[in-house]
């Protein structure tokens, strides 16, 4: 462990001599979010290295638009909305789906299966699913879609916000303030997608992207590898999880995907609109689309005052620089989704660090 | 909601799959590895088996779980 430690600490050096600077590397995964923390690293590593959390987090760059039409929902009596647990407290602009469970008509779920299980124990209910997260979570959406359409379950409605991370990196790249050198990639979204898919955002920006699975010795081989390029100036894509990533992806997830959706332009939180980067149910699912059997306009996107979750998802801003970090905004009494979930930067920023406001 | 668990199918019927881990029964759909068998291990993301594992690897991640397991009981807050 210390010898390949000794190799990062070495690495990071080159790359920094290269650069003549202080080296970012951006995560794009929640789970590697909290291992970074967990496992110290944010720490660990010398000055001359900076880790920045990316939008990584479904939770956290779901847009404050879905948020806010989700709660309408949830105001309707005809309806029950099934979600990941994850969703449930973050705020909108009247309350968060746990201020309104006292109805029970809020059920977690665990696994878009549960969805369709409540539709047909609650026959009738509308049940709404709350369709966020990335390519790992979207096959299966689209799988219950498809048995709903079979099995003639009418009463599940599926509100998808699936979200593609590739065109969040290339929007990233393009914003001009940003310091992003290269991009630690995400170890369960390439299982679906394969390392390939980096391969048109190292063509056009020349940043190394690395995909790492999350135990932390991995993170720590994926940053030597991430500093090695960035010294040698040879970015390229490349996979240390190997026991789970192919080059190719997961074929028949990547099928399933491209049959139940189309992809389309997609608001994400602090990023705005990002062409084709969000899921949205084909033609032949209107039945069971829950925007259109549910007429949901969609929502103007207004931040939540005081906030800066949008600047940390870009890279802009760590968390203990916004001003309601650790004094009105908390774990207990979260005031935006970066702290709400347990993926989220602030989140992971305040219970393993603890850092202060520095003024 | 991004983490992914490997566990050993220990029962399966068409696409439905009982797989175990580290002692839990978890209910999962293998739909999206078609040609899976009895006794694989597979990664577990939601509700669906995204992959297949080997032993070697499953049993690192296994460790880690436990590790952390450990690490949030000490921890008092919720890990999600
Ligand atoms: S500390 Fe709270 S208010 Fe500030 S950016 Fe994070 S979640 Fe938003």
């Amino acid at each position: 462990m210390l010898e390949r430690i000794n190799r990062a600490y070495k690495e990071i050096a080159r790359a920094q001599k290269t650069l003549g600077r202080k080296i970012n590397i951006m995560e794009v995964c929640g789970t590697h979010t909290v291992s970074i923390f967990r496992a110290g690293l944010k720490t660990a590593f010398p000055d001359g290295l900076k880790l920045l959390s990316g939008p990584g987090c479904p939770v956290c760059i779901t847009d404050q638009g879905y948020i806010d039409a989700v709660l309408t929902i949830a105001d309707r009596d005809d309806c029950m909305i099934a979600t990941y647990g994850d969703m449930i407290r973050v705020p909108g602009k009247k309350g968060s789906l746990e201020t309104k469970s006292n109805k029970g008509n809020i059920k977690i779920v665990s696994s878009a299966e549960d969805a369709l299980r409540l539709a047909k124990e609650n026959p009738d209910k509308k049940v709404v699913f709350i369709a966020v997260g990335f390519s790992t979570t979207a096959p299966a959406t689209a799988v219950v879609a498809n048995e709903a359409i079979q099995q003639e379950i009418k009463n599940l409605l599926i509100f998808s916000n699936h979200k593609l991370v590739i065109p969040a990196m290339n929007a990233l790249l393009t914003q001009k303030n940003h310091r992003i050198d290269a991009f630690l990639c995400p170890g369960h979204v390439s299982v679906i997608i394969g390392s390939d898919a980096y391969k048109p955002i190292v063509e056009k920006f020349k940043k190394p992207c690395v995909v790492a699975g999350f135990e932390p010795m991995q993170i720590i081989e994926a940053i030597s590898e991430i500093c090695r390029q960035i010294a040698e100036n040879t970015p390229q894509v490349a996979s240390l999880y190997h026991a789970a990533v192919t080059e190719q992806g997961n074929k028949t997830a990547q099928k399933i995907i491209e049959e139940a959706f189309d992809i389309t332009t997609g608001c994400w939180r602090g990023l705005g609109d990002i062409e084709n980067s969000t899921l949205k149910l084909k033609e032949k699912f209107s039945e069971i689309d829950a925007e259109k059997q549910l007429y949901i306009k969609p929502m103007p996107e207004e931040d939540i005052p005081g906030c800066c979750c949008g600047q940390i998802l870009c890279g802009l801003m760590d968390p203990p620089d916004c001003g309601l970090f650790s004094t009105s905004c908390t774990p207990d009494t979260p005031i935006g989704p970066c702290m709400v979930s347990s993926e989220g930067a602030c989140a992971a920023w305040f219970k393993y660090t603890r850092k202060k406001r520095q003024n | 909601m991004c983490l992914a668990v490997p566990a050993r199918i220990i029962e399966l019927k068409g696409d439905e799959a009982i797989a175990d881990c580290m002692g839990n029964r978890i209910e999962t759909k293998t739909t999206l590895i078609p040609h899976v068998k009895l006794g694989d291990i597979i990664l577990i993301h939601a509700g669906f088996a995204i992959t297949i594992l080997d032993e070697e690897e499953a049993k690192k991640t296994w460790q880690l779980l436990a590790d952390l397991e450990n690490f949030s009981r000490n921890d008092n807050t919720d890990s999600g």
